[in-house]
């Protein structure tokens, strides 16, 4: 078979994603999986579709990738369980509140409109089942939530359909170059050569990073999540809180998802997570707050993905600062899923036209130049 | 649970044979044990009820019946604290036991843990088996376990395995009408039992076995070598459709539809905890990994019984002792020596309860084509999910189990995989045409019990508490 264009590692949604945008453009990419495609915090986080409440560098790339989810059966023929009825993140106390309206004015004055501040009227009116002191909300209309093993599956399979080839279970053991191309062996001995390399390894890219000689502190962890046995449909938007953590949102078929980042432990050469019960708890006392008609509601199971956090909450995307022909996008801190579209496309962008229409200056993996741990 | 010790040396999880057994040699002497069960009363599902069953004539439900009280009494006696009605919906790696009782969670640590979950019904999907008036065999024995119930009208039994028959014999001695018992043992397996028959013969088993048998066989019309089977009815079963090797389909009235092909260990918790498993091509099913003594994968997690492999009640009972006496050594209570001193009497008696299993392993190995439904069979039950939209996902390129959960929501339900998992990977092995062991199994993810969310948040449910709770 053809030696590929380009080698991306890791096949979780951004290494899909960016496979998906480079076969649109006739550029054949090879992922090497080491696990299976979305296994790790690809296919078993939230599913949250969000712009509400994004750190300032990321907003304009949430909204271009806003745009690609509202399209997105056109881009990978399926509908990814995409829907679209709103997020909003409730305030309980007069001060959250205020702190709600700063952040609205604040993405005006950076000419943004997609988040509101909502009284109490309109909240009840979005969430009928919300606690009665709450007394507001910062409302982002346009989000939703998706299924998102199915979503990245789905950008694999389009992806694969028109030329992209996938191999899972293929570690990678060792980078290197060879002559203009980069060699790529995986641990059962088998090489690749392109000459570009691209790095979505997801909670494993420090670990690419540092072979390329440019070493970043990635901290590996791991976002709990739990689940309901199904209840009557009550609630259509996903919903957060300003003061505690807090993401909860019901599926179509009736189970609620209870998450929000509290972390339990990864252990991520083992593939595997360990749960923090205490934690889990404060999770649950504040649905127990928030949504009195959840109070007898069962708990059927509750997980955790293996996730890349960075310092300053943002991820890593671009070219690398050593090497010539290698390009990241990892490190998205628990909150990349929404950010799968576009990134696919700006990190596709790079490699075809050498820059993206999207500013991506803030993502740089040289901010990392003088603070990377000492791996 | 105010009753409860802070910490114990000792958790056992299951009050069956195993569990008692282990946890009375355990506190007898000397550690600090608890015993969580679910139900309210000893005995496990074999024993169940066996402290106040109301089927008061032993000769209904035999004499190995009844020898479940022998291991009450020396238990009562232990020292050990019992915590019946116990819901355990997690261990962790570090040993700490997530617990509910009485509507409140709380979290026990241990020094060490003996997984004693025991076993339950191998899935036997067929076309209606989510219609009313189908249940499992064992089911349908807890019921004239606990409550002396047997199923009215008539009934008809189909599958394989010991628990068929020792059940058909019980109903028969308890009064209830059997129409037919349709045999679905393949014939082949016959040929890969033969050279193991000997050990059988040797075996306690053989002698009883075959009385038992031959009891049933003179007062119940026994049909052999059914090959394709459904339950079909309007709002519950009515009739059964069956097939004898290549013969026309044939068709039975029934009231009531029990099923069984044999049982597999249930691992739920010990998959939950993380401890390493292997597909056993015995008996057909993921068992966990574990040594001599039942230890696992997991530091101080060890499992006994027939939650470790499917043994038998007499097995599980030594396999109990002899992985409580392997604790005591982990503790320190023990030294080396006198582990394997003490244990010598019990690694006999559990060779001699295990001689002839795998006999009846090769014998009562369901057919491939009950293990790999057809297309429009639900395995999923919670989801509803096909047998056949299983292989379209494989066919997308899904490769096992988790991917076809995270894919079909398949095994997602509240039983966490009890109904679908083996089936599941047995369709997915058998549409790729490699081994379940390639394919793999469910991870299973804790609570594996649902809890409620009252329970998890550990708050009070009385109304006023929850306005204090409101303005904290």
């Amino acid at each position: 078979m053809a030696e590929p264009d380009v080698i991306i590692v890791g096949g979780g949604l951004h290494g899909c994603s960016t496979a998906l945008h480079l076969a649109l453009r006739g550029v054949r990419a090879l992922v090497l999986e080491k696990d299976h495609i979305g296994r790790h915090a690809s296919g078993v986080n939230a599913g949250g579709v969000r712009q509400l409440g994004r750190h300032a560098a990321e907003v304009p790339l949430s909204v271009a990738s806003m745009a690609l989810w509202h399209g997105i059966r056109d881009l990978v023929d399926d509908d990814c369980g995409f829907e679209s009825h709103g997020q909003l993140k409730v305030a309980e106390t007069e001060a959250e509140l205020e702190s709600c309206r700063e952040r609205a004015a604040q993405l005006t004055a950076l000419g943004f409109t997609h988040e509101e501040v909502v009284d109490q009227a309109e909240l009840r009116r979005l969430v009928p089942s919300i606690a009665e002191h709450c007394l507001g909300a910062l409302v982002s209309r346009r989000d939703g939530a998706a299924i998102p093993y199915r979503t990245t599956f789905a950008f694999k399979r389009k992806a694969e359909s028109l030329g992209a080839r996938f191999h899972e279970g293929a570690a990678v053991a060792r980078v290197a170059r060879s002559g203009r191309n980069w060699r790529v062996e995986t641990v059962d001995g088998v090489a690749h050569e392109a000459p570009v390399l691209v790095n979505c390894a997801g909670a494993w890219a420090d670990r690419l990073a540092a072979q390329l000689g440019e070493p970043v502190p990635l901290e590996v962890i791991a976002p709990m999540l739990m689940i309901t046995a199904r209840v009557p449909p009550f609630l259509k938007p996903v919903v957060g809180a300003t003061g505690r953590t807090l993401s909860f949102k019901q599926f179509p078929n009736g189970t609620v998802l209870i998450g929000g980042g509290l972390l339990g432990r990864a252990h991520r050469d083992e593939n595997r997570t360990d749960l923090d019960f205490a934690k889990v708890t404060t999770n649950a006392r504040t649905v127990w707050d928030l949504f009195p008609i959840m109070r007898s509601a069962t708990i059927v199971r509750a997980w955790a993905g293996i996730e890349a956090r960075m310092p300053d909450d943002i991820p890593v995307i671009g070219p690398s600062g050593t090497e010539e022909g290698v390009f990241h996008a990892f490190g998205f801190s628990a909150h990349g899923f929404q950010l799968g579209p576009i990134v696919g496309r700006i990190t596709a962008d790079l490699i075809t036209r050498g820059t993206s229409d999207l500013p991506i200056d803030a993502f740089r993996i040289q901010r990392f130049r003088h603070t990377a741990a000492a791996a | 649970m105010t009753d409860l010790k802070p910490r114990y040396d000792l958790a056992v999880i299951g009050a069956g044979p195993a569990g008692l057994a282990a946890a009375t040699l355990a506190a007898t002497r000397g550690l600090s044990t608890v015993l969580l069960d679910e139900q309210t009363a000893p005995g496990g599902q074999i024993y169940r009820a066996i402290t106040r069953s109301p089927v008061k004539n032993p000769s209904v439900l035999g004499t190995d019946y009844w020898h479940g009280a022998d291991l009450v009494g020396p238990f009562r006696d232990s020292g050990a604290d019992y915590l019946p009605g116990t819901a355990v919906w997690s261990v962790s790696r570090t040993l700490d036991i997530g617990l509910s009782r009485d509507g409140a969670a709380r979290i026990l640590p241990a020094r060490h843990v003996i997984l004693a979950t025991g076993a339950l019904e191998r899935p036997f999907p067929i076309p209606g088996w989510t219609l009313p008036g189908v249940m499992g065999a064992g089911a349908a024995q807890i019921l004239l376990k606990t409550s002396g119930l047997v199923a009215s009208g008539g009934v008809v039994m189909a599958g394989s395995g010991p628990l068929l028959w020792l059940l058909a014999w019980q109903y028969l001695r308890a009064g209830a009408r059997i129409d037919a018992i349709l045999d679905t043992t393949p014939r082949e397996n016959w040929r890969q039992a033969m050279p193991l028959l000997p050990a059988f013969a040797r075996s306690g088993y053989v002698g009883k076995g075959l009385k038992l048998l031959l009891e049933v066989r003179r007062k119940v019309k026994v049909i052999g070598n059914v090959s394709a089977l459904r339950a079909e009815g309007d709002g519950r079963v009515q009739t059964v459709v069956y097939r004898q090797g290549d013969g026309a389909e044939q068709r039975l009235p029934a009231d009531t539809l029990l099923l069984h092909h044999g049982v597999i260990p249930n691992i739920n918790l010990a998959n939950a905890t993380g401890c390493a498993q292997s597909w056993d091509e015995a008996q057909r099913c993921w068992v966990p990994d574990v040594d001599g003594w039942g230890a696992t994968s997991v530091e101080g997690v060890s499992i006994a019984g027939d939650g470790a492999g499917i043994g038998g009640a007499l097995a599980a009972e030594h396999r109990g002792r002899l992985t409580a006496l392997d604790a005591l050594h982990r503790l320190g209570a023990i030294d080396r020596a006198t582990r394997d001193r003490d244990a010598a009497p019990h690694r006999e008696a559990l060779d001699r309860a295990l001689r002839g299993r795998d006999f009846l392993d090769a014998l009562y190995r369901p057919g491939r084509e009950f293990r790999v439904p057809a297309d429009d069979t639900i395995v999923c039950r919670c989801e509803e999910v096909t047998a056949g939209q299983v292989r379209e996902a494989v066919k997308l390129g899904v490769s096992g189990p988790n991917q076809t959960k995270s894919f079909l929501r398949c095994g997602m339900g509240p039983c966490q995989g009890r109904l679908c998992g083996p089936t599941v990977v047995e369709v997915i092995a058998d549409a790729r045409g490699v081994s379940p062991a390639e394919v793999g199994y469910y991870r299973l993810r804790p609570p594996v019990k649902p809890i409620t969310l009252a329970e998890l948040a550990s708050l009070p449910k009385a109304e006023d508490e929850v306005a204090a709770v409101m303005h904290h």
